[in-house]
């Protein structure tokens, strides 16, 4: 099973649809550095809407491919997260530190172009892919 | 979700692999749902079993998982126990402190998992580690 990640314009976009196991979201940090290295995309957004079991290795995982994801000057945002999940991260002493969140898909998409925006970078308003 | 009037989950799982984890703590929350306990008890269960089942995946060398559930008129009530045969837990207080690490994650799972359920037990000596997790709701007539 793979984690398909999807190119839209700048812009990466892939969602966790299930409970997956500890290797598979290995895997999707992996291909979502390497997607990001190859397409040159500004960011990813994640969708997390249907994953209701977030625990400390995926809570982790997702921190430090935020982390990775920003040493390589690209931004990650985790969308949609189950208000359930929110309520158990805090109850267990975590949160997803360093981690720009948004509600919903739209609301993280409008919020990585923000991002970028605000940090100056030339490449997100080169115009090239603009003009349509 | 499980469906109440289908045939009842598993009770115990061998833990082996990271998969095993999945389906420790799916289980663990079907039983949860059978119960009627509430969506966010059954996301904390979940959780704490996650939790736990990864520790005798990644340090115990593999487990086991078995989840009995007792229902009265007044509560019911779902208690996982967990074993493996790993090395064991030297020092399980300070295992369970926020922050404690044994080169990963451990010291977090532990801590976080103890938060999730109403009483978690930890007895750990060389060959053996048993944590068991319980989880009590009364019932609403």
């Amino acid at each position: 099973m793979r984690i398909p990640i999807l190119r839209l314009g700048n812009v990466l976009l892939t969602s966790i649809q299930a409970d997956i196991p500890d290797d598979l979201v290995q895997d999707l940090q992996s291909s979502l550095l390497g997607q990001l290295e190859r397409t040159g995309a500004i960011g990813v957004v994640l969708d997390i809407t249907s994953l209701d079991v977030i625990d400390s290795y995926m809570a982790r995982v997702l921190s430090e491919t935020a982390a990775m994801a920003r040493l390589m000057g690209s931004e990650v945002v985790i969308t949609g997260m189950n208000p359930m999940v929110a309520v158990t991260l805090i109850e267990m002493g975590r949160s997803l530190e360093q981690i720009t969140t948004a509600l919903t898909l739209e609301q993280g998409v409008e919020k990585l172009k923000a991002r970028l925006n605000e940090t100056g970078s030339s490449s997100a308003g080169d115009g090239a892919h603009d003009r349509s | 979700m499980t469906d109440r009037d289908q045939a009842p989950p598993a009770s115990g799982i061998e833990l082996r692999r990271s998969e095993d984890i999945v389906l420790a703590r799916q289980t663990g929350r079907d039983w949860a749902c059978r119960l009627g306990f509430r969506m966010v008890d059954q996301i904390r269960l979940a959780t704490a079993i996650s939790e736990i089942a990864r520790n005798a995946v990644r340090y115990g060398g593999g487990g086991q998982c078995e989840i009995t559930t007792t229902t009265t008129p007044l509560f019911c009530e779902i208690s996982i126990v967990i074993t493996d045969h790993g090395p064991g837990i030297p020092d399980v207080e300070q295992a369970m402190t926020p922050g404690f690490s044994t080169g990963n994650s451990l010291g977090m799972g532990l801590s976080g998992a103890r938060r999730l359920v109403d009483r978690m037990t930890l007895v750990s000596r060389p060959g053996l580690t048993t944590v068991t997790l319980v989880m009590r709701r009364s019932v609403h007539p």
